[in-house]
This record gives structure tokens, C-alpha cells and sequence, in this order.
């Protein structure tokens, strides 16, 4: 055992930072792992180092990504063990949490976790969306935020969202041209969104952000295309043409780069192979873990904070987090209920007020059917063993009841990716193809380790085998079982 | 060809590295991933199921597509691993093989 915490968090985003502070405020002995290098998460990813070193890059990425170093500042300078470089791969139900870093794996036993997981894109499985070059909208900003790279060549967005939007106002700041936005929001949407005007009216700071972005972007005359249909990314080792429909006729955009987004989801590995329960949110249109308005999870030592519990940005997560510290010291005696209450309340304000705009979001950029359950059977919907949507609704047809089953038709989400990228694909299709809600269909159940390990790390570290992979769970790919430096666990086999 | 250009008028230091034998500068500070990008190594592996060409995709650690072999050890997340001096870094061309 390499360390005790009262409190272990994963993830040193906007929550977790959050939740760090205000445990470490309260006296709580914390532990944060984080598997990046640097804290910030995704949404602040790299903002000390660019603060440092490359200044000129805020002034590309815009305020509310600058706003991070305070938080930042503030979670290097509170009492916590924080750990980057520590992807945590299993808990364990006494609450030993384990962690590969550089130097192998550490274990922590702790007395409460915290999940701040934060979120990923959605998967947009398009024809042709495997191709090289075609990329997340996100993945092009982690690496303007860390890297300070822009695309060189012919770039083409495509998606719907708010993060979209942003990041090509990010691009035009920094001067790289773009071939073309190809918006695939739905056409009624706006009209859809208008009823839930009234509560996003008292957001009004975001509403003149997401005008000025609108505005700015079509002041740049970047060709923004409405009503697309059809969209097929075609090309050999790389992408290099966008195909679709539009007003009746078909184009053709040549691409060098595909940016695709729509939407955002919980990144939500570790909290169902916890096994802790998940509701299906049809406006968010993906499944939510369980919590109370304290992040409180089904197991009563589990918080979720941030955008892992449900999507509502980076400002939302921060007072999520604090909630969620309050409620461990209060689980923890080292508050009392009226203490956490009265301590809480500004937070709590604070975190209404900025879910005020979420319901308007998300109609508005309600993910569009065909982008979400391929209408064409050709399309890949597993990407790591490429399993198609076709082979996934045969199989349906055969009597394939839900998607653990898959598994053992198809081994549809058992590559290294584990499901991230096809999960809520496979529960959609299944949805549509059986008649029947998302909810009922469920999950891929979630099995660790949660990220891939090496062999040699697992034998070398100091978890009986048995507890950090129980009999029959653990399976390695036959090709990479050789050698124990090199082999690589990869996702257990369906019981 | 390079899918990714750093920013105009950034200083940057580079470092020395290779990646499919081949000695390249790279800026320092930035993941594997993204030299591979900016260093036009595309596609950046084939999948071991089917062979067909893929590159990195989230660059967050969550697609796995940028799988590489970094000094010798197969199946590392290029996303997450940062360049060093001297790192050599080769392609994933279907199943990675391991010597006993």
C-alpha cells in the first residue's frame, strides 16, 4: 500500500480541482490522480504552460479558457498529494484505488473517491470516419491548447455544437483558414429549443457569448452550410474528400483534415465498472450515473462532480466539486449537516444558475438521428475490431438481446478503447432495432482494468492478482501475451 | 504530409527524435501524437482487425487510435506519452508482435 487518503479524486479537471481544494480546505487528507501530465483537464488543458511560456496562445483560445489559472493556481497552492500521470485502472469495493504511472503501478487506499472523470466527444460514427485526418473537433483544440498546432492543410468541420462554433472561432483568430463548416443540427431545432428561451434568458452572459461567436463566424465568410444530408468521408490512407447532399444536389469538398463534433458525454468508464447505477437522460440523449444534488452516488462511498455526472460545462463543474468535498467532510464527521448546508449555499446558487442555459443547449444542438444510428449498414461502429452497424443489426435480428451479448457475437466494444467509442452507438441501434428505450437496453457492462496494462506492471504490482483482476475477468490478446514488458491487457472476455 | 503546423511567430525548441527509423526535430513539449501529425506519419498504424489505416483521432486517451511503439514497447497511447530527446517512436502496422 503506497499511500492513505481520506479522499481520493480522479481527475484534476475543473471538479476535481474544485473538490480538492475544498477537502483540503476542510482538513481532508487528498489524493488527486489525474492521467495528464499538467492540471487543468481537457477544458484548461496545459494553461499553466501556456500561460508561462506561450501568452500570445490565451489570447487565440479566449477568456474563458484564460479563466482556468486562478483555479489552477489555486489547486497548486492548497495541502494536496497530487498525482499526475496516474491513470487509474480499477477500485476495488474496499476502496484500494490502483493507478499505472511511469513507474508502475501505486495503490491508495482511501476512505472516499470522488469521480471527475470529466467528458468526451460523442462518437459520430459517419461513413468513413476511421479514415486518417478525420479527427474530433476536441482533439484539434487539445492540441492548440497543448501543443500550439493548427491544421495545415484543407479543413472541414462537421458536427453540431457549441464546442464546434468555439473552435472555429479559435482557428479564425489564429488564422487558419477553413473550407467550410457543415452544420448537422437539426432544421427544427431552433424552434424546439425556443420554449426553454425563458430560463436560458437569466443566462444572459452566455447568450451573448454564443451571439458574438455566431456572429464572428459569419462575419469571416466561412462557407457555414445548413440541411446537410448524406455526409460520406471518402479517401484512401487518408481522408481527402467530404461527399454530401444539400438542397437536392450532391458535393464534393476536398479535405485534408475532417474536425467532426457533436456534442459532448460523460466520460464514464470507471463509474459503471464500480457498477454504480445509471439512468438514461433522453435530453442529454446518454446515460447519467445516479446522484443526488451531492453528487452522492448508489455507493455511499462514491461522489461524481462535474461533467462525468451530467453535462454542464466547466464553470458548473467547479461548484459541482466543492458539493461534492462538502458532502465527503460531512460523510466523514468532520462537518455537521448545518456546517455543509451553510457552507454549500453559494455553490449550490452558483450551480443553478449556471444549469439555467443547459436545457436551451441541448435542444439546440440536439445530436441529429443519422449521425447518432448509421442508417448505412457499411458504417463502422466499433472502431477498435471493426464491427459495422450492419453486423451489429444482424445479429439483433438473430435474437442478440442487448449489448453484452454483443460481446460474444461480434466482441463489438472489447478492443483497447472498451466501448468509449461504440457504447452508446451499440445501445442506440439496439434501441431501434428491438423497438424498445435505450434505458432498457443498457450498458456495456465495464470491466477492469479500465485502461490497458502491461502485464509486467500488473505482476510487479503489490495487489494479490487475484484482487485486481478476479478469476475469469482477466484475458490477454494472444498476440501480446509473449512478453510481460510488453504485453498489454486489453478488455476482459464477456462472462 | 503535415496535417498540423505549429502557430506563427511561437519560439519553440525542438529536440531530436526518431520515428520509423528516421531522425526528425521535433518541438519539444508536445505527445507523440502530435508529431506524428505534424511530421505527416499517416496513417500512424493499421488496425489489427481488418489492416485499414487510422491515425489519432481524440488526442484525450480515450480512442486508442493512436496506439505506436515507443522505445521498443508496443500498444503506448501516443496522446499521452510526452516526446523526449533521442525517443524513438515506429508505426503499429496490424497486431504488435513481441519478441520473447
Amino acid at each position: 500500500m503506497s499511500a492513505a487518503a481520506d479522499l481520493v479524486v480522479v481527475g484534476a479537471g475543473p471538479a476535481g480541482m474544485a473538490a480538492a481544494i475544498r477537502a483540503a480546505e476542510l482538513g481532508l487528507r487528498t489524493i488527486v490522480l489525474d492521467e495528464q501530465a499538467e492540471p487543468g483537464g481537457q477544458i484548461y488543458r496545459a494553461i499553466e504552460r501556456v500561460a508561462r511560456e506561450h501568452p500570445q496562445r490565451l489570447a487565440i483560445l479566449g477568456e474563458d479558457y484564460a479563466a482556468g489559472i486562478a483555479l489552477v493556481r489555486a489547486f497548486r497552492d492548497a495541502k494536496i498529494d497530487y498525482r499526475p500521470q496516474a491513470s487509474v485502472w480499477q477500485v476495488e469495493p474496499d476502496q484500494r484505488v490502483f493507478a499505472s504511472t511511469p513507474t508502475g503501478t501505486e495503490c491508495v487506499q482511501t476512505r472516499h473517491l470522488v469521480i471527475a472523470t470529466g467528458a468526451m466527444e460523442r462518437p459520430m460514427p459517419l461513413p468513413g470516419w476511421t479514415l486518417p485526418g478525420v479527427m474530433t473537433a476536441g482533439g484539434a483544440q487539445i492540441l492548440l491548447k497543448s501543443a500550439g498546432h493548427v491544421p495545415a492543410g484543407r479543413v472541414v468541420m462537421i458536427g453540431t455544437g457549441p464546442l464546434l462554433l468555439l473552435l472555429a472561432w479559435q482557428l479564425m483568430r489564429a488564422n487558419v483558414p477553413i473550407a467550410a463548416i457543415l452544420d448537422t443540427g437539426k432544421a427544427d431545432a431552433p424552434a424546439r429549443a425556443l420554449r426553454h428561451a425563458g430560463s436560458a434568458l437569466r443566462s444572459a452572459a452566455y447568450l451573448r457569448k454564443g451571439f458574438e461567436l455566431v456572429r464572428s463566424i459569419k462575419a469571416a465568410a466561412i462557407p457555414w452550410l445548413k440541411d446537410i444530408a448524406d455526409i460520406e468521408l471518402r479517401g484512401d490512407a487518408r481522408v481527402r474528400e467530404v461527399v454530401y447532399r444539400r438542397n437536392g444536389a450532391t458535393h464534393n469538398q476536398a479535405a485534408d483534415l475532417v474536425l467532426l463534433h457533436q456534442g459532448i458525454v460523460p466520460n464514464a468508464n470507471l463509474g459503471w465498472a464500480l457498477r454504480c447505477e445509471h439512468e438514461w437522460n433522453e435530453s442529454q440523449r446518454c446515460f447519467l450515473p445516479r446522484t443526488d444534488g451531492w453528487g452522492s452516488s448508489s455507493l455511499p462511498q462514491v461522489q461524481f462532480a462535474g461533467d462525468c455526472a451530467s453535462i454542464a460545462g466547466a464553470r458548473a463543474a467547479e461548484y459541482a466539486g466543492a458539493l461534492a468535498a462538502l458532502e465527503v467532510a460531512h460523510k466523514l464527521g468532520r462537518i455537521d449537516r448545518t456546517e455543509r448546508d451553510a457552507r454549500a449555499r453559494s455553490a449550490r446558487r452558483q450551480l443553478a444558475s449556471e444549469r439555467r442555459i443547459r436545457p436551451l443547449l441541448e435542444a439546440l444542438y440536439r445530436p441529429n438521428d443519422p449521425h447518432v444510428v448509421p442508417a448505412d449498414d457499411a458504417v463502422i461502429v466499433c472502431r477498435c475490431e471493426g464491427i459495422t452497424a450492419g453486423e451489429i443489426r444482424a445479429v439483433i435480428k438473430q435474437g442478440c438481446p442487448g449489448p453484452n451479448q454483443m460481446k460474444a457475437f461480434l466482441r463489438c466494444g472489447m478492443g483497447p478503447c472498451q466501448g468509449r467509442m461504440c457504447g452508446l452507438t451499440v445501445t442506440e441501434l439496439i434501441a431501434q432495432g428491438r423497438g424498445m428505450s435505450p434505458a432498457e437496453i443498457g450498458y456495456f457492462r465495464i470491466r477492469p482494468p479500465i485502461k490497458p496494462l502491461l502485464l509486467g506492471e500488473l505482476a510487479a504490482s503489490d495487489s494479490p492478482a487475484d484482487a485486481a483482476l478476479p478469476a475469469g475477468h482477466g484475458s490477454q490478446r494472444a498476440e501480446t501475451a509473449a512478453a510481460s514488458d510488453a504485453a498489454v491487457v486489453t478488455t476482459p472476455m464477456p462472462r | 504530409m503535415t496535417l498540423y503546423r505549429a502557430l506563427d511567430a511561437e519560439p519553440r525548441e525542438h529536440l531530436d527524435m526518431t520515428i520509423e527509423g528516421r531522425r526528425v526535430l521535433i518541438p519539444a513539449g508536445i505527445s507523440v501524437a502530435a508529431a506524428l501529425l505534424h511530421a505527416g506519419i499517416i496513417p500512424s498504424r493499421t488496425a489489427p482487425a481488418g489492416g485499414a489505416p487510422r491515425a489519432p483521432y481524440c488526442m484525450m486517451g480515450v480512442c486508442f487510435e493512436c496506439l505506436v511503439e515507443i522505445d521498443g514497447v508496443p500498444n503506448r497511447q501516443g496522446c499521452m506519452v510526452s516526446v523526449a530527446a533521442g525517443m524513438r517512436v515506429r508505426r503499429q502496422l496490424g497486431a504488435p508482435v513481441c519478441e520473447p
